[in-house]
Parts: C-alpha cells; structure tokens; sequence
C-alpha cells in the first residue's frame, strides 16, 4: 500500500519533471503564443468582464465596476415585455425556415453534380454557384433591393406582365422571411456543396461498382451508397446548425428591415442594437442582459446536440 | 467512379437526363441574377427605369460608371478599404500562424488547454455592448485600429492552420532539424513557412475577402466619413438611397435622375464586387482546399 503510493508518487514527480524539461525545452513555443494569446484575452475574454453590466445598472460616470448592482431585473424585464415572445419568436421562426428549407438543398446539389458523367458542366456549375458567396452583405442586400423595387424592379416587371399590380415587397412583412431565407439560399446553397463533395469523393469506388454488378441503378446507388456515404457529414452539420438556430447573425437582417416590415423582421441581435447603440434613451444593461441570454441559450442549445448526437450517433462535434 | 463504359439502363439513361436537367435550372437559376445586374449597369438609364432590360444590355451606355466615379465617397471609400484589407489581413495571418504553429505541436505541455481556451471563443462571447465599451475604454472608436485589432484573428482559421502543420510537418522534422541546433522560431521561418505556402495562401484569401466585404465594426465604432470603407459607402447609396446631388447635374426631368440614380446602383454593384470576383477564378481551388481542411476535425 504504502509501496504503492511511493511509487505513484515518484511516477508523478518524473512526469512533472518530464513537463518541465520539456516546456523548457519548447519555451519559444509559448513565446510564439503570447502575442496571439494576449489579443485572446483583450479582445475575446476582455468583453466578458462587461457582462457583469447586465446585472448592474450602467452609469457612465461610474463606469462598469462602479454602477450599482440590481440582480435579474433587466431579465425579468425582457422576459415580460411584449417584445419578447415578438423577437424571440422571428428569432426561432426564421433560424427553423433556413434549417427546413437551405439545408438539404446543398446536399441534393452535391448528389446531382457528384452522379453527373459531365465533367466539363459540372466544373461550370461549380464555378457559377459558388460566385454569389463572395458577394458582400451590403451589395447582397443592394441587389435584392433592386429586384423587388416596385417600381423598376425586374421581378414587378414580371409581376405586371401577369396584369397584376406591383407589389412592395420589402413593405411587406408577410413575405420578409422567405425574401431572407431564399436570398440567402440563391447566395450560398453552391458554396454548401463543397463539404459534401468531400465528403462524396471519399465513398469507395468499390461500393458503387459492387452495387452496380448487382443491378443497381445510378438512383439506387445514391439512394443506398452514396447517401450513407455521407451521413456522417449530414449529421455533423445539421448538430451545428441546431446549435445556432438561435443565433441569427446581425448584418443581413439588419439592413434588409424598415418600419413597414420591422414587425416581421426585429430578431434578437438587431433588437439590442435597437435599444442600446441605436436609441436616443440607450439602456446598454437591459441590451448587455439580452445579448447575454441569448449568448447563454446559444451555449447550452450547442453543448445539447452535441451530447445527443455522441448517444445517438456516434457523431460530435468535440 | 460513375464513368463505367458499361451501356446504360434505360432508367439510368432518364435519370442522367433529368440529374442533368436539374443541374441546368440550378445554374441558370443563379446565373440569371448575374447577368441581369451586368447588363442594367451598361445600359441606358431610362432603359433600366422602364423595365426594357431583360437579359442583355439595352442601349449600350457607361454613364452609370461614369457617374459613380464622380462621387468622391466611392473613391475614398475604395482607398480605404484596400488600406484596411492589405493591413488587417496582414495583422490576421501573422497573429494566426503564431497561434496556430505552437498548438501544432503535441509535445507542448499545456497545449490542449490553450486550445479550449481559444476555441469557447467560438461558442460564447461578450455581445454587442461590452465589445463596445471595451473598445471605447481603448480608445479606439473612431480610428482606424477599431477595424484591424478588434478583428485580429478568427479562432475558426487558427483550427484549420492547425490541422495543416500537423498533418504536413512532422515531429520529426522538428526533431532532425533541433539537433542542428535549430530553434522553433527559425523552424517556423525556415522550414514551416516555405512549407505551408497553400495554408498560408487559403488565410490570405479567407482574411481578405472578409476585410473587403465587412461593414459591421465600421459601422458600429466609425463615425468621421473619411475613415469611412466602400461597405458603408454602399451601404448608404444602395441601402439607404442616398445620391450624392452633385454627381447629376444635368437639369432634365425626375424621371432622367431617378434613373441615373438607379442605374448608378448598378455600376456600383459591379464595381463593388470586381475585385474579388478577378482574384476569384485563379483562387477557387485554395478557397475550397480551406473549406476541406476545415471539415476535418482537429
């Protein structure tokens, strides 16, 4: 027993004298690190120290640390607020339509390019549908302004030539979220099929030739090869995009809303711009207090599928 | 692996024509927008107005160029960003390389420590309001730091750099090379770097193109116009509908500045975009190469 633990011992102090010969041995490793290390700390973990304001009420005079302490009253007061189930709700909506409608559409375009016996047209396919992913949001937002332009827009051209009358569409806020979602789709369904092409490029050649001795046909042969073939990638993706159903970003939405659509189009992130950097009465504790709830839900939904995809299926993403 | 000279089925033979077909409409589908935006901005303005233009351009005109290129905001804001792109991506690709060599290493003692501490990066952070305060406490809101320190480094890019040097260089290598008295920061030098010019080209890209194309740090901590980067610039002309009067001085009728006004949006939209969409098709394949390293879990 007491041998036992004498020998544990020892074991320990070698490791540690092993760690510490090798970091001496690798200390220009941490030398390396310490400038990227240290724009970490300021610039990723330095925020987090101004979380503490959604707790607080912040007065500018007394800064951060000075502003006095309220508990979760910011948080009840989002929670009650009417806003709330409005924000919270585009929120959930509009993350849930993207998820249903953009997400198989990359995989049923990475099938088609991947069975194609074209070589020539599939290289041009590719090269065509990943070009609108480097188009920038503004000019993103720029073009979808000026196709649903009720007056010289080229989708109300074709409206009018059905004899009906233009429609605003941006005015419109029934219609915003499928605007957003399938805009986004016509910008970045192509560049989504890269992953699965991959993915597909690493399904054995011998399946395929095995199943066609056996009779298969080509439709067969995605439907029992090369769709197995890449569900591990589907599945990977999919814990991703449910970790962030909640986590709609900023930028596009932001610049696609205006006071016609804004009861259709106010989500989480461009609500906390709106009461805080935006507003003439800037409340930066209840907009902190928001951006932190949602940061936290945003955590805890990820850190969920995940768990549940390592039970269910044997796949993580850590 | 589908290039089998057997003879086709009839069934397969239908299922090649309609997979073919379907790749067609997806390509038209996105080709179309395209095409329709290249052609306005080279037509004439009253044929952009009236809805003539439907596929190519009507009444061939470069008066939308013209008048863009008068407006001094686009000429500036071009400068701009083409400073705050060579600069940031400067500062992005020697901050990640230096984050990503060391986390290579499997012989560092606390290395996957540091890696967590880099990657809950990804899954939380501050929010809107404590990142600005924190640059404001750094008085850094409206200057030109606030656009390339606060977006120093992406964790995401770090992984794939990463996973590159682990699969490309050795331990070994540094090994052979430390018993020649060869120390980490003359490997990275010597030998990493003249060995990972693929990676180091996918971050340039990556870094690049997100400098080029980003408006939100701008527009959250500039405000004096002369700071200001094409993207906000864009964004005021095509999102909020802001003309610079000066840039149509021909006293004709509404009708003729409206449609100038739209066909510049146009030429904008264009010009905007050119520079990427030049670099792009000697490119394509390191972008994808990064999206690939990516998907692989490190």
């Amino acid at each position: 027993m007491s041998l036992q633990t004498e020998i544990t011992k020892r074991q320990i102090a070698s490791h540690r004298l092993g760690s510490l010969r090798q970091m001496k041995l690798d200390y220009q490793l941490y030398l390396i690190i310490v400038l990227p290390f240290a724009w970490l700390m300021i610039f990723q973990y330095g925020p987090m120290y101004g979380l503490q304001l959604a707790f607080k009420n912040f007065r500018i005079m007394e800064g951060i640390w000075g502003s006095p302490w309220v508990g979760f009253e910011h948080f009840i007061k989002f929670f009650e607020s009417h806003q709330f189930v409005r924000v919270v709700g585009n929120t959930l909506w509009i993350s849930f339509y993207e998820l249903l409608a953009g997400f198989p559409i990359p995989i049923i375009l990475a099938l088609a390019l991947n069975a194609t016996m074209r070589t020539r047209f599939k290289l041009t396919v590719q090269f065509i549908t990943y070009m609108p992913y480097f188009i920038s949001t503004v000019v993103m937002v720029g073009i979808i302004l000026q196709f649903l332009n009720p007056r010289i827009g080229i989708v109300n051209m074709g409206v009018g030539l059905f004899g009906m009358e233009p429609i605003n569409f941006m005015g419109e806020p029934t219609m915003f979220k499928s605007i957003y979602v399938w805009s986004g789709i016509w910008q970045s369904a192509g560049w989504g099929t890269i992953i699965y092409l991959a993915a597909l490029s690493a399904v054995s050649p011998e399946l395929h030739e095995a199943a066609t001795i056996d009779g298969a046909s080509r439709l067969q042969r995605i439907r029992h090869v090369d769709i197995p073939g890449i569900m591990p990638t589907i599945i990977t993706l999919l814990i991703l995009n449910m970790g962030m159903i909640m986590g709609i970003g900023f930028e596009k939405i932001f610049l696609m809303q205006n006071p016609l659509n804004i009861s259709s189009s106010e989500v989480i992130s461009t609500y906390v711009y709106s009461v805080s950097l935006a507003s003439s009465a800037p409340n930066y504790s209840f907009a902190t207090a928001i951006g932190f709830f949602n940061s936290l839900v945003n955590l805890i939904l990820i850190m969920t599928v995940n768990q549940i995809a390592k039970k269910v299926g044997e796949t993580s993403l850590w | 692996m589908s290039n089998s000279k057997l003879a086709l089925t009839r069934s397969d033979k239908i299922f090649y024509f309609f997979n073919d077909l379907f790749l067609l409409m997806a390509l038209l589908a996105v080709l179309y927008p395209l095409i329709y935006i290249v052609s306005a901005s080279f037509s004439d303005r009253l044929a952009v107005v009236s809805g003539k233009v439907v596929l190519w351009p009507v009444d061939f005109s470069l008066e939308g160029y013209v008048a863009v290129f008068k407006d001094p905001r686009i000429l500036l804001g071009y400068m701009n960003t083409l400073f705050y792109t060579v600069a940031g991506t400067s500062i992005n690709v020697v901050l990640t390389i230096m984050a990503a060599y060391p986390l290579s290493r499997k012989t560092m003692v606390g290395r996957n420590m540091i890696m967590y501490i880099f990657a809950f990066t990804m899954l939380f952070n501050g929010g809107l309001i404590p990142n600005y305060l924190l640059i404001k406490e750094l008085g850094m809101i409206d200057t030109r730091w606030a656009l390339l320190l606060p977006a120093g480094l992406s964790v995401f890019n770090v992984i794939i750099a990463r996973t590159f040097y682990q699969t490309t260089i050795s331990q070994e290598l540094f090994e052979a090379a430390s018993i020649d008295g060869c120390s980490h920061v003359r490997f990275v030098w010597n030998i990493v770097l003249p060995l990972s010019k693929a990676i180091t080209a996918v971050l340039i890209l990556f870094y690049g193109v997100f400098h080029w194309n980003s408006y939100f740090n701008a527009f959250i901590y500039l405000k004096s116009d002369h700071l200001y980067p094409l993207q906000i610039v864009l964004r005021d002309i095509l999102v909020q509908n802001q003309i610079d009067p000066t840039t149509i001085t021909d006293p004709v009728s509404m009708m003729r500045k409206q449609g100038l006004g739209e066909l510049m949006k146009f030429s904008i939209i264009i010009i905007a975009s050119l520079p990427v969409w030049i670099v792009y098709p000697f490119v394509q394949k390191h972008f994808v190469k990064g999206v690939m390293i990516g998907s692989i879990k490190g």
